[in-house]
C-alpha cells in the first residue's frame, strides 16, 4: 500500500485547527497502547496525565502556574519560527532572564520599594534579549546557523548557573548549599487569587499572548515577520530588511523567555537555584507547534501542556508512572501533529500497486 | 501488412488528469522515423505533461503508447532510454556544483568508467561538431552550453526518438541555428525527433509536421512549411491574435529615469556583476532591455529596484533624485515601482491572500497602512479593485495568491503595481509562463501606462516581445550594456550578435563587446 | 612522562572524538542527500539506551551495537516517514524526534540505571592492547577502528562510487534527479536510515565504551556538537575526522585540567568550552566562506515534484 499525496487547491482551514485537536486524541490513543504493551497501567495513565488535572478544581491554579512560562515562551518562539528564525535556545534565554533579575534581586536585598519587582522583570527581559542577541550577531554578521548557536549556549548559561550558585552569588547564610537568598517580600511576584498559588505572571502571560496576537495579525511588523518566513524574496521586494526581522524575532523571543525566567524565579521559586532549568524552554516548542505558532492557539497548546506537567505528577504518585513519560507523552504530540499536519495543504489517497510508479 | 513502415511512435487515447484540471483528454498522434514533429501549444495546453508520460515521468490514466508497432508501458525514465526515448528539459535537469563528466554519468544507465565515458563524449561532440569541456563544473557554463550537456546526454543513448522541451528560450538567434544543424544532422540518421514550442517561425524553419494543443487536446495537425505563423498562431490560441495599440506617432517628455555608470561587484559563484552600465528613459517611453538569461538581468532588476542598494547614490536617478543608496520602500515611495521576473516567491508570497499581497508592495501609496498598522479592509478594497481592473480570474480578494495560474498572477501582479500609478515600472519577464489572453492584457496595460507619461524599462529574453512593445532597446551582455537601438532601425542579426552570439570563440565575443562599448 | 601523561591524554581524546565522529558521518551522510536531521541527540540517546540495555541482558556487547543501530535507525525512518513521506518540515521533526529520544531513553533506562556491563574487548592481544606505550595504538574498543574504517569507506563511497554520485545528485537538485529518472526519496530514506544507524553507534560508545552505564541525558548535547561538526568539515569526511579529534582535544582538556587541579578558572568554563569553541567554530567557519556555501543545494528542503 502507498500513500500518495494530493495537493489541495487551497490549504484546509477546517484541518489547520482540527489537527492540533487529532494530535491530542491520538497521543492519548497511541500512549494508552504503548505504556500497556509495556507493562503500565495504560489506561490509566493517560486518564491521570489528560483528564484528572482537569476534573480536579484544586489543580486548576497549578495549570495557571505551569502554563503562564510555557506560553511566555511558546509566543516568542512562534514570532520566530514564524520568520523561519529557529530560536531553539529559549531555556538558556529563560535561565539569562532569571539570572538577570536575580542580580537585581540580590543587589537590592535589603532595600524596600515597589519599583524593585519592576526592576527585576525589566533585567529578565533585557538579559534574556541580550542572550539572544548573541545568536542574532552570529546569524546576521557571521552567517551562523542560529539553530546550533542557540542551542550551545544554552548549556554555556546552564554552567553560567552553576558557577553563580556555587561561587559569588551563594547565600552566605545558607549552609554552604549552592542557592541565593531568598527574596524578599518586595521582590516576590504577589498572588492575584487570595489563597491560591497563581502569582501576577499568570495574567500577565495571557495579556502577552493577546499584545502578540494583535501585533503579529494587524501590524506591519507582524507582517514583516510573516512575509520574511514565508518568502524571503518577495519580503526584500516589499521593502522589508531580512537581517533586522532576524534581530528583531530573536530579541522578542528572547526577551519573553527572559521574562519568563524572571517571573519563574520571582514566583514559584522564590530565590535562584540550580535546579532552575526545568526545560520549559524545549517544551515550548511543542507549545508552538501544537499552538500553530498563533498566540490563542499557543494558550490552549500552554494549558494541555501544563495538563500533562501536572497529571504526569500525579501518575507519578498515584500509579508509579516513571517521570520520563510526560517528556514522551509530549514529544508525541508533536510527532502526531506533524504528521496530520500535511492534511493541511495534501488530500491522502491510498494508492494501488498498479501505479507505484508515479509515487516513488 | 507488416512490411509497412511503421511510425517510431504512436500515442492513442492517452488521457491524464490533474486534481481540477484535465492535462490531457485523449490525444492522439503519431511521428514517424527521422521525423521532425513540432507538438505545439500555448502554456498550460498539455505539452509538458504528456511528453512526462513518454519519458516515463508520470503515467497516463488512459489510453496507449505504441513503440514501433509494440504497445508499451513506460515505468519510468530509465525504461524510456532503454527503449530508445533521450530527453532534452526545458528547465535543464542539471547539477550545478558537479562537472559536466559527472552530469553525463548520471544519465547513463549502464556503468561506465570515466575514461571509457569521457572518450565516448568527445566522439559524440566530435560526430556533431560540438563545443563542451567534460571537466568543467556546471555552475561556471553559459546556459548554450549547459543546454549541449543535456544534448549529448541524450545523443549517447543513440536515441530513436529525441525530445525538446522549449530548447531555444534561452538561446541567442545564432545559438538556435547551431542547434538546428544539430538536429537536422541527428534527424538524417533516422532519429525522430519531437519538438515542442510555441515559437512558429522556428517551427516553421525545422518541422516537416505538427501537432496543435489547446486545453489538453489535440485541435489540428499541419504541416508547418505550409503554413504561416499567424494561422498556427490562431490554431494554438483558437482565436485571432490581438495586436498592441500603440499610438502612430509617440511624443517623449524629459529623461525620468537614468541609470549612469552603475557598477555592482559580482557575488556569490553565480552571479554576474554590473559593469557601467548607462541608459536612459524617457517620459512616455517603453525601453527594452535584451538579453539571454543569466547575463545580469537579475542583478539589475535587484539594483535597479532597490532590493540591492548601491553606491554612488547618483548611478541611478529619478527625475532629480539620486537613488541607489535607497532602499525599496523609498524609492516606491518617490514612484519606481518593479515586477520581478519569479512571481511565486518573489513577486508574491504564494502562502498569502491576495489581499496580503496587496500590502506587500501598495501598503504606502495606497494607504493600506499607517502608524505601522495595516488597514485589512482598504487593502482588501484594493485587491479587489485590482481583480476588477485587470480582470484576475479568481474567487476574490481572499484566496491566495498560489491557487492562481501563473498568468492570473501575473495579471494581478501587474496591476498592483500599475494601479499603483509609477512614476517608473522596471519590469522583468512580463509574460514568461503566460498565456496569450493575459500576455496581450499585459502588453496593452503597459504601453497605456507610457502614454500616461511614465517611464517604463522592460527587461526580456523575448526578442519578440521587445520589439513589439519598446520603443528602444539595448542588449545585455555578461553584465554590460550595449548602446542603445532605436526599435524598428535595428535588425534582429545586429541585436543577436550584440546577445554573445558569436559563442564558443571568446576572442569574438569580448571584441564584440569592446565594439559595442566604444559607441 | 610520555607514558605517564601524554599517554593517556590521547586515549582520552580518541574516546571523546569517536562518538561524535560516528553520529557526525551518518549525518554527513544524511546531509549530502539533501535531507537535515536535526534529531541526532535523540536517536544517540535511543542507541545508547537499546545497547546497554541488551547488553545487560544478553550480556554479549557486539549484539548490543546491533540493536542500537535498529533501534536509533528505526527512530530515523519514522523521522524519514514525517519529512519524506508527509513532507514535516524538518527542523521542526528534529527537534520532535530529540526530545522524543531524550524522553524515551529516561524511560526505557529506568531499570538500567546504576547497572554496569563488561566493557568492550579489545581485538588485539594483551600484549599490545596493555602494552604501556604501544595501548595509544592498539588499545582501543573495537568501535574505534570501526570508526577509521566507516570515514575511509564514506569518503570512497561519496567520491568514487556512482551510488555516491546518485547520493549528491539527489541532495544537489532533487527535481533535476527525479527528472531523469532517480527515485529521490528512495535515496534518502536509505541515506536517513543509514545515519540513524550511525547515530545509534555512536550512543553506544557512551552506555558501552566510555562510561559505561546508562544515565538519562547521557550524551549531554554531544549530538548538537556532532551536527555542528558536519558544517566545520564543510561536507568532507576526511575534514570531519580532522575536526573530531579536535573537538575531542578540546572535550579531554577539561577532564584533564580538573585531574591536575588545574584551579585558575572555575570548572564551570571549562564545562562549557565545548560548546563556546563550537560557537567559535561555527563563526569562524561560515564567516569565511561568505556567499559561497558548500552546503548541498538542497539542504533542507522537502521534495516536492511539480504534479
Amino acid at each position: 500500500m502507498l500513500i500518495e499525496l494530493e495537493k489541495r487547491k487551497e490549504p484546509s482551514k477546517a484541518m489547520l485547527y482540527l489537527t492540533p485537536v487529532i494530535a491530542v486524541v491520538a497521543t492519548m490513543l497511541a500512549g494508552a497502547i504503548i505504556f500497556s504493551l509495556i507493562g503500565h497501567d495504560g489506561f490509566g495513565a493517560v486518564r491521570k496525565i489528560f483528564l484528572a488535572p482537569l476534573l480536579d478544581t484544586y489543580k486548576w491554579q497549578d495549570l495557571g502556574v505551569k502554563a503562564a512560562p510555557l506560553i511566555l515562551i511558546g509566543v516568542g518562539l512562534a514570532i520566530g519560527f514564524r520568520a523561519n528564525v529557529w530560536n531553539i535556545g529559549a531555556e538558556g534565554q529563560y535561565i539569562m532572564g532569571g539570572l538577570a533579575g536575580t542580580g537585581v534581586a540580590l543587589a537590592t536585598w535589603g532595600m524596600t520599594g515597589w519599583w524593585i519587582l519592576p526592576l527585576m522583570c525589566i533585567a529578565g527581559i533585557v538579559g534574556g534579549a541580550a542572550y539572544a542577541g548573541i545568536p542574532a550577531f552570529l546569524k546576521t554578521r557571521l552567517n551562523v546557523n542560529e539553530i546550533l548557536s542557540s542551542l550551545m549556549l544554552t548549556y554555556v548559561a546552564i554552567q553560567v548557573l552553576y558557577y553563580l550558585m556555587r561561587g559569588p552569588w551563594k547565600d552566605p547564610d545558607g549552609f554552604n548549599f549552592p542557592q541565593t537568598r531568598l527574596f524578599t517580600d518586595d521582590q516576590i511576584l504577589p498572588t492575584v487569587i487570595p489563597s491560591t498559588v497563581v502569582h501576577l505572571g499568570v495574567p500577565l502571560a495571557f495579556v502577552v499572548a493577546i499584545a502578540a496576537w494583535f501585533v503579529l495579525s494587524r501590524s506591519v511588523f507582524g507582517f514583516q515577520i510573516r512575509v520574511v518566513g514565508a518568502a524571503p524574496a518577495a519580503a526584500r521586494y516589499g521593502g522589508f530588511n531580512t537581517n533586522k526581522t532576524i534581530w528583531a524575532a530573536l530579541l522578542a523571543g528572547g526577551g519573553l523567555a527572559g521574562f519568563a525566567g524572571i517571573l519563574e524565579a520571582a514566583g514559584p521559586f522564590g530565590q535562584m537555584v540550580p535546579q532552575f532549568p526545568t526545560g520549559y524552554g524545549f517544551t515550548a516548542i511543542i507549545v508552538a507547534f501544537l499552538g500553530r505558532l498563533h498566540p490563542i492557539g499557543i494558550v490552549l497548546a500552554g494549558i494541555i501542556l501544563a495538563v500533562t506537567y501536572v497529571g504526569g505528577e500525579l501518575a507519578q504518585s498515584s500509579i508509579g508512572l516513571p517521570a520520563a513519560a510526560t517528556g514522551v507523552f509530549q514529544a508525541m504530540m508533536l510527532f502526531f501533529l506533524l504528521a496530520t499536519d500535511v492534511l493541511v495543504k495534501y488530500r491522502i489517497r491510498f494508492a494501488s500497486a498498479a501505479k507505484a510508479g508515479d509515487a516513488a | 501488412m507488416s512490411n509497412d513502415i511503421k511510425p517510431r511512435i504512436e500515442l492513442k487515447g492517452i488521457t491524464k488528469a490533474f486534481p481540477g484540471v484535465l492535462a490531457n483528454d485523449a490525444v492522439s498522434f503519431k511521428v514517424e522515423p527521422g521525423e521532425i514533429h513540432a507538438l505545439l501549444g500555448e502554456n498550460g495546453a498539455g505539452k509538458s505533461t504528456l511528453v512526462k508520460m513518454i519519458y516515463g515521468i508520470m503515467q497516463p490514466d488512459a489510453g496507449e503508447i505504441v513503440w514501433d508497432g509494440e504497445p508499451v508501458m513506460v515505468a519510468n525514465p530509465k525504461a524510456a532510454r532503454k527503449m530508445g526515448v533521450g530527453m532534452v528539459f526545458q528547465h535543464f535537469s542539471l547539477f550545478e556544483a558537479m562537472t559536466v563528466l559527472e552530469n553525463i554519468a548520471l544519465g547513463m544507465d549502464g556503468s561506465l568508467s570515466q575514461s571509457k565515458l569521457e572518450e565516448k563524449i568527445r566522439e559524440v561532440l566530435h560526430t556533431y561538431d560540438l563545443k563542451l569541456d567534460p571537466h568543467r563544473i556546471v555552475s561556471t557554463l553559459s546556459v548554450g552550453e549547459r543546454q549541449r550537456i543535456e544534448i549529448v546526454r541524450a545523443l549517447l543513448l543513440e536515441p530513436q526518438l529525441l525530445i525538446m522541451d522549449e530548447p531555444t528560450s534561452v538561446l541567442t538567434p545564432q545559438e538556435v541555428a547551431q542547434l538546428f544543424e544539430t538536429l537536422r544532422r541527428l534527424s538524417k540518421t533516422g532519429c525522430s525527433i519531437l519538438y515542442i514550442s510555441h515559437k512558429l517561425h522556428e517551427i516553421r524553419d525545422l518541422c516537416e509536421a505538427a501537432t496543435i494543443l489547446r486545453g489538453g487536446k489535440v485541435v489540428g495537425e499541419c504541416d508547418p512549411r505550409k503554413e504561416t505563423p499567424t494561422s498556427m498562431a490562431e490554431m494554438m490560441i483558437g482565436g485571432n491574435l490581438k495586436q498592441i495599440s500603440k499610438a502612430a506617432s509617440r511624443e517623449f517628455g524629459d529623461d525620468r529615469f537614468i541609470a549612469d555608470g552603475l557598477t555592482i561587484a559580482g557575488q556569490g559563484d553565480f552571479g554576474v556583476a554590473l559593469d557601467d552600465i548607462c541608459f536612459t528613459v524617457r517620459a512616455g517611453e517603453v525601453f527594452g532591455i535584451a538579453g539571454v538569461a543569466g547575463n545580469g538581468q537579475n542583478e539589475l532588476l535587484l539594483a535597479l529596484s532597490g532590493e540591492e542598494p548601491s553606491s554612488p547614490a547618483d548611478a541611478i536617478r529619478l527625475d532629480s533624485h539620486a537613488i541607489a543608496e535607497m532602499d525599496a520602500v523609498g524609492r516606491r515611495n518617490l514612484g519606481l515601482c518593479a515586477v520581478p521576473e519569479e512571481r511565486n516567491g518573489h513577486g508574491a508570497v504564494v502562502d498569502f491572500s491576495l489581499t496580503d499581497n496587496t500590502i506587500l508592495t501598495a501598503r504606502d501609496r495606497m494607504e493600506l497602512s499607517s502608524n505601522g498598522i495595516v488597514y485589512g479592509g482598504a487593502a482588501r478594497t484594493f485587491a479587489g479593485q485590482v481583480i476588477d481592473d485587470f480582470a484576475v480570474k479568481t474567487t476574490g480578494p481572499g484566496s491566495l495568491a498560489g491557487s492562481l495560474s501563473g498568468g492570473n498572477l501575473q495579471k494581478f501582479i501587474m496591476g498592483r503595481e500599475i494601479l499603483q500609478n509609477p512614476e517608473v515600472l522596471i519590469v522583468s519577464q512580463p509574460t514568461w509562463g503566460v498565456d496569450a489572453g493575459a500576455a496581450a492584457a499585459i502588453h496593452q496595460a503597459l504601453v497605456d501606462l507610457a502614454e500616461n507619461g511614465s517611464a517604463i524599462l522592460v527587461i526580456s529574453q523575448d526578442l519578440d516581445e521587445l520589439l513589439a512593445l519598446c520603443d528602444r532597446l539595448a542588449v545585455i551582455n555578461e553584465g554590460r550594456l550595449s548602446k542603445t537601438l532605436n526599435v524598428g532601425e535595428a535588425t534582429i542579426d545586429e541585436i543577436g550578435l550584440l546577445m554573445g552570439g558569436v559563442h564558443g570563440d571568446p576572442f569574438a565575443t569580448a571584441e564584440m563587446t569592446e565594439a559595442v562599448h566604444a559607441h | 612522562m610520555t607514558e605517564s601523561l601524554l599517554i593517556p591524554i590521547i586515549m582520552t581524546i580518541v574516546g571523546a572524538a569517536t562518538p561524535i565522529l560516528l553520529a557526525a558521518l551518518g549525518e554527513l551522510v544524511v546531509e549530502k542527500s539533501g535531507v537535515l536531521n536535526l534529531g541526532l541527540e535523540g536517536m544517540m540517546l535511543i542507541g545508547a539506551v537499546t545497547g546497554f540495555a541488551v547488553t545487560a541482558t544478553t550480556g554479549y556487547a557486539p549484539l548490543g551495537v546491533v540493536a542500537a543501530m535498529i533501534a536509533a535507525a528505526a527512530s530515523a525512518g519514522l523521522f524519514g516517514f514525517l519529512t519524506l513521506t508527509l513532507t514535516a518540515n524538518q527542523v521542526a521533526t528534529g527537534l520532535a524526534l530529540t526530545i522524543f529520544g531524550i524522553g524515551l531513553s529516561a524511560l526505557a533506562g529506568e531499570n538500567y540505571v546504576g547497572q554496569t556491563v563488561d566493557v568492550f574487548g579489545s581485538v588485539f592481544p594483551a600484549a599490545l592492547a596493555e602494552h604501556p606505550v604501544l595501548r595509544v595504538i592498539f588499545g582501543y574498543s573495537p568501535l574505534v577502528y570501526v570508526s577509521l574504517l566507516l570515514v575511509a569507506a564514506v569518503s570512497w563511497f561519496l567520491r568514487k562510487s556512482r551510488a555516491g554520485l546518485i547520493l549528491r545528485a539527489v541532495g544537489e537538485s532533487d527535481l533535476s534527479a527525479h527528472s531523469i529518472g532517480y527515485s529521490v526519496i528512495g535515496v534518502r530514506y536509505m541515506a536517513v536510515l543509514f545515519g540513524g544507524a550511525m547515530a545509534g553507534i555512536a550512543g553506544c560508545f557512551y552506555s558501552l565504551v566510555l562510561t559505561p552505564m546508562w544515565a538519562e541525558q547521557l550524551t549531554a548535547g554531544r549530538g548538537w556538537i556532532a551536527l555542528a561538526l558536519v558544517v566545520f568539515a564543510g561536507w568532507r569526511p576526511m575534514r570531519l575526522l580532522l575536526g573530531a579529534y579536535l573537538f575531542g582535544a578540546v572535550m579531554t582538556l577539561e577532564l584533564h585540567a580538573k585531574a591536575a587541579g588545574f584551579s585558575l578558572v572555575a570548572p564551570e568554563f571549562l564545562a562549557a568550552m565545548p560548546y563556546l569553541a563550537t560557537i567559535a567554530v561555527l563563526a569562524i567557519i561560515s564567516a569565511r566562506k561568505t556567499g559561497k556555501s558548500l552546503a548541498p543545494a538542497c539542504l533542507g528542503k522537502p521534495f516536492k515534484p511539480s504534479s
